[in-house]
């Protein structure tokens, strides 16, 4: 075995990890965020996460045609392109809420998990059937900014490319400005007064209908963004490239202890590294008798693995005491 | 007020079906009947492009052919199904279409994988299927009477993928990826094993059902670097795979079989893909003197380009109605075992050349192309470079 292929590779496979696990991240945070105020699942959040992915391909795509791509200033294109996602795609979280949650709060826990799903596979071929009648066309591709390609070449066998470092940084800023709005103000303590115990809250003077609705907006928000950061860094999406991202960040949600927002960070980088790992070194360590193919199998066993000594997750549930 | 809603939505319902009745069994008076012809194809999702190709094709020689069969009095209809590139539903449309006694041949699929399972179905009934796409080696090598294919063969495209490789490209290392279906991973095995035997070095080989995120395995293939990547699959995963590998700096020459073969190839990645090779058992419709009016009459009709197999589908469609005609002479209604015994007796010079099946089903001599990204335009596919041409016969079958 090539030890020097091995450490060659090593910090090369360890930042494709942390992007995808900042992207997992992201998108864990719909998840935990809803579970923490609703306990439950909300299984449309990957169509939300898609949603954001084509409001940002659809906004380029018309810069591109109108020519101001190549002329705006990347950074400010990149910035309003986040924010619409976000914005477009928190709307959409609250109308989902609204409209196939809330009517429903009061029944059986199975009840809106069922409306959820049926929300997302509405929202699939939504989307697939605006997109073939708008532009006859299934697959949709990001086009390239010429910045965000360029590349740094670290040693002959790393390099780290500018959109990477953009889909970091962004992710970065997004969590702490999410733990600081949760942590250090009203709106997060009332926030969090909400997921610990909603009559109460409701007591305390607490809007709890306004404050479920801010928690899809944000959930959705943080979402769409990613959505959005998934098409930059991919490059390609369709309709259905939600559902395989939406799972493994549910997982990852799990895996820190759903309803926990610090544990969806953690799980989603802990998942990204895991799926890295798994994918660049099995067919190295195994010599070809294990390939990249296994990664999932190889990430969900050390999942189950973690979750049998720690079933509430990495950094433990969080769910509201019971009266 | 609900109730008064349902049973207006009845009195709707009712009216609607006293409609259609009449309609739905119309008497012809002169007529014989209705001959029907189905594809299957992926109508939707990532592979439509392709799929779309092979109903449109099929559509046009319908239209153009079915002259004959009408004057005898038969009405002639096409039945698209949508197999979505899915064996399963390739499947419940297969069971659909032998239940519907007037369907008497399938023009299809484009996957090999969902051929075959569905290729089980036909042979229940003995309904003729001519496959204008599937080169995987199995699809005919299990010598059904009923299947038939107008296109080349998996077990020798790649091994005109590792002669060219070997011999123009002068490749010493490859890197093999392939999409873990019947149709990728067979051509990639097999040249596989031809690179192998050729002095290659395989020092790769990858499954892969990934669509978006390739980072983690183009990493050990750059640390690698080969000197060819050859990707088994549909150019849905190729092309964002092969965009990331350049964007990621791997200089590696790419190579893939005719799965690569569609205009969304360059629409997804560009230019990172210009200048590569694939080879093919399709080749532009400008490779075929015949096939321009063909290439007109279609570009007019459906206002966009014949996608690849488009020629070949329409090719597979006049062999099916010829071989309709054929045992409707004498007046006679022709049956699904009288059209798949005649399909085997028609010698047919199409657009893509003169096709003759050998006993297993395989057109005795197929053509086979190595040809080279021409511009990163998609409407410009149609002019990609042919590098080469062979003509090969189709292996004898395997020894039961």
């Amino acid at each position: 075995m090539d030890f020097d292929l091995l450490v060659g590779i090593f910090p090369q496979v360890l930042l494709d990890g942390l992007i995808l696990g900042f992207m997992y991240a992201l998108i864990a945070l719909g998840y935990t965020m809803v579970y923490g105020v609703l306990e439950f699942i909300n299984f449309a959040h990957s169509e939300i996460f898609v949603v954001g992915a084509f409001v940002g391909v659809e906004i380029l795509l018309s810069l591109q045609s109108a020519g101001w791509l190549e002329r705006a200033p990347w950074i400010l294109v990149l910035l309003a392109v986040l924010l619409a996602g976000a914005v477009i795609s928190g709307l959409l979280a609250v109308t989902i809420e609204r409209v196939a949650y809330r009517p429903l709060r009061t029944a059986p826990r199975l009840i809106p998990l069922i409306s959820a799903i049926g929300v997302s596979f509405f929202l699939q071929d939504a989307v697939r059937l605006v997109e073939s009648i708008w532009r006859n066309a299934f697959n949709l591709v990001y086009p390239p900014m010429d910045v965000l390609n360029e590349r740094y070449e670290l040693t002959s066998t790393i390099d780290v490319s500018m959109k990477s470092l953009v889909v970091i940084v962004a992710a970065l800023l997004m969590l702490w400005g999410l733990h600081a709005l949760v942590n250090r103000t009203k709106i997060g303590t009332a926030i969090r007064a909400v997921a610990e115990d909603q009559a109460a809250a409701s007591l305390m003077g607490i809007n709890v209908n306004r404050i479920i609705s801010l928690t899809f907006l944000i959930g959705g928000a943080m979402g769409g963004a990613a959505g959005v950061l998934f098409g930059v860094q991919y490059g390609l999406i369709n309709p259905y490239t939600g559902f395989i991202p939406g799972l493994k960040a549910f997982t990852a949600a799990v895996l820190g202890g759903i309803g926990n927002i610090p544990g969806a960070m953690v799980g989603g980088l802990v998942l990204g590294l895991l799926e890295a790992f798994a994918a660049s070194y099995m067919s190295l360590l195994t010599g070809g008798a294990f390939g990249a193919e296994y990664k999932d199998i190889f990430a969900f066993s050390v999942l189950i693995l973690i979750l049998i000594f720690r079933p509430k997750g990495l950094l433990g549930e969080v769910v509201r005491e019971r009266a | 007020m609900g109730s008064h809603f349902i049973r207006g939505v009845l009195v709707l319902c009712l009216a609607l079906a006293v409609g259609f009745v009449p309609a739905a069994s119309p008497v012809d008076a002169q007529g014989k009947g209705t001959v029907k012809i189905a594809t299957q194809s992926p109508l939707s999702g990532g592979q439509a492009a392709l799929g779309e190709g092979i109903k449109l094709g099929t559509q046009l020689a319908v239209e153009k052919f079915k002259g004959n069969l009408e004057k005898a009095g038969w009405k002639v209809e096409l039945v698209p199904f949508d197999d979505q590139a899915k064996p399963d539903v390739g499947v419940a449309n297969a069971k659909n279409i032998i239940a519907d006694k007037d369907i008497l041949g399938v023009i299809g699929h484009l996957n090999s994988g969902v051929a075959i399972p569905s290729s089980e179905v036909y042979k229940e009934v003995n309904l003729t299927m001519i496959s204008p796409a599937n080169t995987n080696p199995t699809v005919t090598d299990r010598g059904y009477a009923n299947v038939y294919r107008v296109c080349g063969r998996d077990d020798v495209q790649g091994v005109v993928g590792s002669e060219f490789a070997h011999g123009s490209l002068k490749s010493k290392t490859a890197y093999v990826i392939h999409d873990k279906t019947t149709y990728g991973q067979g051509v990639a095995e097999f040249f596989k094993a031809d690179a192998e035997k050729k002095g290659i070095k395989v020092i790769g080989f990858e499954g892969t059902e990934e669509k978006s995120n390739f980072d983690p395995i183009i990493t050990p293939i750059k640390a690698k670097n080969p000197d060819l990547i050859y990707f088994g699959g549909i150019y849905e995963q190729a092309a964002p795979f092969f965009k990331a590998a350049r964007e990621k700096g791997i200089k590696a020459k790419f190579l893939g079989p005719d799965g690569l073969d569609s205009s969304d190839l360059t629409k997804i990645a560009g230019k990172t893909v210009v200048g590569m090779h694939y080879t093919s058992v399709a080749g532009p419709v400008s490779v075929y003197p015949q096939a321009k009016q063909f290439a007109d009459e279609y570009k007019k009709k459906f206002g966009k380009n014949p996608e690849p197999f488009a020629a070949q589908a329409y090719d597979a469609t006049a062999i099916l109605l010829k071989a309709i005609e054929a045992s409707a002479k004498g007046g006679k209604a022709p049956t699904r075992d009288s059209v798949t015994a005649a399909v085997r007796d028609v010698k047919h010079t199409g657009i893509t050349g003169t096709v003759e099946f050998d006993a297993k089903g395989d057109p005795k001599k197929a053509l086979y192309f190595v040809l080279q990204v021409a511009s990163d335009n998609p409407e410009k596919w149609g002019d990609n470079k042919e590098v080469k041409r062979l003509t090969i016969a189709a292996p004898a079958a395997p020894k039961k």
